[in-house]
């Protein structure tokens, strides 16, 4: 049973190469996701909230929700979506190589990766900003505070850039105690390794959520980075890009203009007193014939997982362990970031 | 005073003993457990204080341990608890582990993302893998149960990843037909022989076997759903590598080692230069290479199976250690048993296959099996590029559920606990194996 199986894994090997003929790069992407009729979506190997598997093996998750939508808007069937769990070092890698079609995967939209790694931002699907979290008895109220502690810092990400930057202008000193994961970083917080831990401040959320006596830990009030998440796609494909970007805004747009999973049937059944309503859900115009998909994408979008303020409480939202207020993350009209372009 | 020998009865003799006097139980402080205890826990009082020390620690150990297991919570099916909140509501503040997750999460576990429908064939392999290895591990057995050890790498790899049955079946038939050709040409020399099998077995695998697979699947289709690299994670993912890497390191290994001892100065060459470089270079760093680097070698359309790059690489490593392993039995025979070889007219390979290897082999089991113990702990490493093995599932996947964020010994306890009944498995076995086969007298 030696030379065998090597041999025979490598024949097999060879066939496999030789029939899955790697889908190329020629083309638009939106032509190749419906020609395959899956889509190829980026997400992160596990972020509590926004990405994570049941134990049937299916993925759910904020971000995941994103990757259903874009799949309901194309193929109209939010499950046809490949999951593909990229990691913080190769996720722009992968995208770049054409293994996936999108990325949506808690990544910060900055400078550098928009015009530097080629890459294309969609929009924003959650403003995040990184924050810290104390145990209650150390009688902190303010980062500021927090002169020669040690703190808990996930390495090699914007995180620790930030941590950095903040110590520094306030002229404060401080000691890293590097981790690499969230829940390694929760052991290390409880065991009291180190007397702060800083992250995002969903992270931080979801975090504390799962300790057993929470009310035992405080989230300072400084927030000491802006981290607009949104998913992405590669540059060049702007078709492609534009039916991210719409699918993200017909779910921010859905919220605002009151269309529900409840009621998008209803709505979209036929068409309404209101104008936009009916544009978004394919009742009225060509939006979606613009777009290049089914004229009703916007209605199937809804009908995947709802709007963006039902997806938001399904996964993360006050209700859920995580318990995650809508905060910057509410739409415009209730005092938030969350602004779609009209649908016109 | 023991004698009792009364050669003459005299009446002089004051008193004599007549009857045998019964040996009398050694005092108490020397015998049974009271002696062991004596001896061995407080023979002294600096070992007395650190016997009563290391008590004290176990105790503690112990305090904790025994109620969190005693106490865990395992639920049931459909009634929970389904996460870690429901486990502390369960427990009411009592110190108890949530093993409720094993209880939910043990299919992912064991067999990653495998299709849940289809979870009877990663079973039927390893139940196959164990009758498999048997004829392999116990001589005694009967040696014809060895054409099903020939036959399971093919039928698991069918079972495990589906398609066509063809493909292996006539990939066997390739390899038979290799074996064949090894016997006609074995006759002119051993090297030959292995040089006919592979170029018998490269070509039909490579140009003729999917062709033909395709052909019967059109006549005869049976098949099994397909099932991709990456879905098959968990435990069956570190077994999958670790039973194969181990079994294809191993003649690797020999022919390094062979290689390295070679007065033939090109092979000699690459052979030292394959293992001093491969033992100079972190498994991480090749696992990288596996998963990033060898992209750009490949032309960019061949979709290289990820599963295959990671064992090719694994195997590479692996092979340099046993090689070394090996090397070091070959150096431990005396000259004598070479030249004993030479003088019996054998060739190179005969005097190797009939003289050399089997003592050599036999004085490196302890190493080469603390090389594959090694190995089949290193297949967690897979887990930083992204296949998502026992470790990989538990801390990328279930720790970061909603669910379960937050759950943490229980989890790393249970994969520990599967490892450690592997590992201790194979050593227990090695150490058998060397009693089996000391034919000297030490």
């Amino acid at each position: 049973m030696k030379t065998n199986v090597f041999l025979g894994t490598l024949a097999v090997a060879g066939m496999t190469a030789g029939m899955a003929f790697a889908d190329g790069h020629g083309g638009s992407t939106l032509d190749v996701v419906k020609e395959r009729g899956s889509l190829k979506c980026g997400i992160s190997t596990g972020l509590v909230g926004f990405a994570s598997q049941d134990a049937n093996d299916e993925w759910e998750g904020f971000d995941v929700a994103v990757c259903r939508a874009v799949a309901a808007a194309v193929l109209g069937d939010p499950t046809a979506v490949e999951f593909r769990p990229v990691t913080n070092k190769e996720r722009f890698e992968v995208l770049n190589s054409g293994d996936i079609d999108m990325l949506s995967r808690n990544t910060t939209w900055t400078f550098s990766r928009d015009v530097d790694l080629k890459l294309e931002f969609a929009g924003v699907n959650y403003y995040d900003g990184q924050g810290f979290m104390v145990p209650k008895s150390l009688g902190v109220s303010s980062a500021k505070d927090l002169d020669g502690a040690p703190v808990c810092i996930q390495s090699g990400t914007t995180t620790e850039l930030n941590l950095a930057d903040f110590f520094r202008t306030n002229n404060i000193s401080y000691q890293p105690v590097s981790i690499t994961t969230a829940s390694e970083a929760q052991q290390a917080y409880l065991a009291g390794r180190c007397a702060v831990y800083t992250t995002d401040a969903s992270g931080l959320a979801a975090t504390r959520a799962s300790f057993e006596n929470p009310e035992d830990h405080v989230v300072l009030p400084e927030i000491i980075s802006k981290e607009p998440l949104g998913p992405l796609v590669r540059h060049g494909d702007n078709e492609w890009g534009d039916v991210v970007r719409w699918t993200l805004n017909a779910l921010i747009a859905a919220e605002e203009l009151g269309i529900t999973s409840a009621n998008v049937g209803e709505l979209s059944a036929a068409a309404t007193d209101n104008p936009e309503i009916n544009r978004l859900l394919g009742t009225e115009g060509n939006l979606g014939e613009q777009l290049g998909v089914a004229a009703d994408f916007g209605a199937k979008i809804i009908m995947a997982d709802g709007n963006y303020g039902e997806i938001f409480e399904k996964y993360i939202g006050e209700n859920t362990p995580i318990g995650l207020s809508r905060g910057l993350n509410a739409q415009w009209t209730d005092g938030g970031l969350l602004y779609a372009p009209p649908f016109r | 005073m023991s004698g009792t020998h009364a050669h003459s009865p005299s009446a002089n003799t004051a008193y004599v003993q007549k009857t045998i006097i019964e040996p009398s139980p050694p005092p108490a402080s020397e015998t049974g457990a009271m002696k062991w205890v004596r001896e061995n826990l407080f023979s002294s009082i600096p070992n007395s204080l650190l016997t009563l020390l290391t008590l004290y620690v176990i105790y503690q150990a112990l305090m904790v341990v025994v109620p969190w297991i005693a106490n865990g919570v395992w639920g049931t099916e459909g009634e929970g608890p389904n996460s870690l909140d429901e486990c502390r509501q369960q427990l009411e503040g009592a110190v108890g582990g949530c093993f409720a997750v094993i209880r939910e999460r043990w299919q992912q576990l064991l067999f990653g993302n495998y299709p849940k429908d289809e979870l009877w064939r990663p079973t039927v392999a390893f139940f196959g893998l164990i009758l498999a290895a048997l004829p392999v591990m116990f001589v005694k057995l009967p040696r014809v149960l060895l054409i099903f050890t020939g036959i399971f790498p093919f039928v698991t790899y069918w079972l495990l990843w589906g398609g066509t049955i063809w493909a292996p079946v006539l990939f066997l038939g390739t390899v038979v037909l290799g074996y064949v050709v090894y016997s006609k040409l074995v006759g002119q020399s051993f090297f030959m022989g292995i040089l006919g099998f592979l170029a018998v077995v490269f070509i039909g695998g490579n140009f003729l076997v999917g062709p033909i697979a395709d052909a019967l699947q059109g006549i005869i289709p049976i098949s099994l759903s397909d099932v991709e690299s990456r879905e098959i994670g968990g435990f069956i993912l570190n077994f999958v590598l670790g039973i194969t890497c181990v079994s294809l390191s191993l003649p690797l290994g020999i022919l390094l080692a062979l290689g390295r001892q070679s007065n033939l100065p090109i092979i000699k060459g690459i052979c030292v230069v394959f293992i001093e470089f491969i033992r100079g270079v972190p498994l991480i760093t090749l696992l990288f290479v596996a998963s990033v680097m060898l992209a750009y070698f490949l032309p960019p359309d061949a979709n290289f199976d990820i599963m295959v790059r990671v064992i090719i690489m694994i195997t590479l490593f692996a092979s340099a250690y046993i090689a070394e392993a090996i090397r070091g039995g070959l150096a431990a025979l005396p000259k004598g048993q070479y030249e004993a070889g030479d003088s019996l007219g054998l060739d190179y390979w005969q005097s190797m296959r009939l003289i050399i290897l089997p003592q050599a082999l036999k004085i490196s089991i302890p190493s080469i099996v603390n090389i594959a113990i090694g190995l089949f702990k290193d297949t967690t490493l897979v887990s930083i590029i992204s296949m998502v093995d026992l470790l990989g599932m538990i801390q990328q996947r279930i720790f970061n559920t909603t669910e379960w964020f937050g759950v943490y010994w229980e989890l790393l306890g249970f994969a520990a606990f599967l490892f450690f009944i592997i590992c201790y498995g194979i050593s227990q076995y090695s150490q058998w194996l060397e009693r089996q086969l000391a034919t000297d007298h030490r």
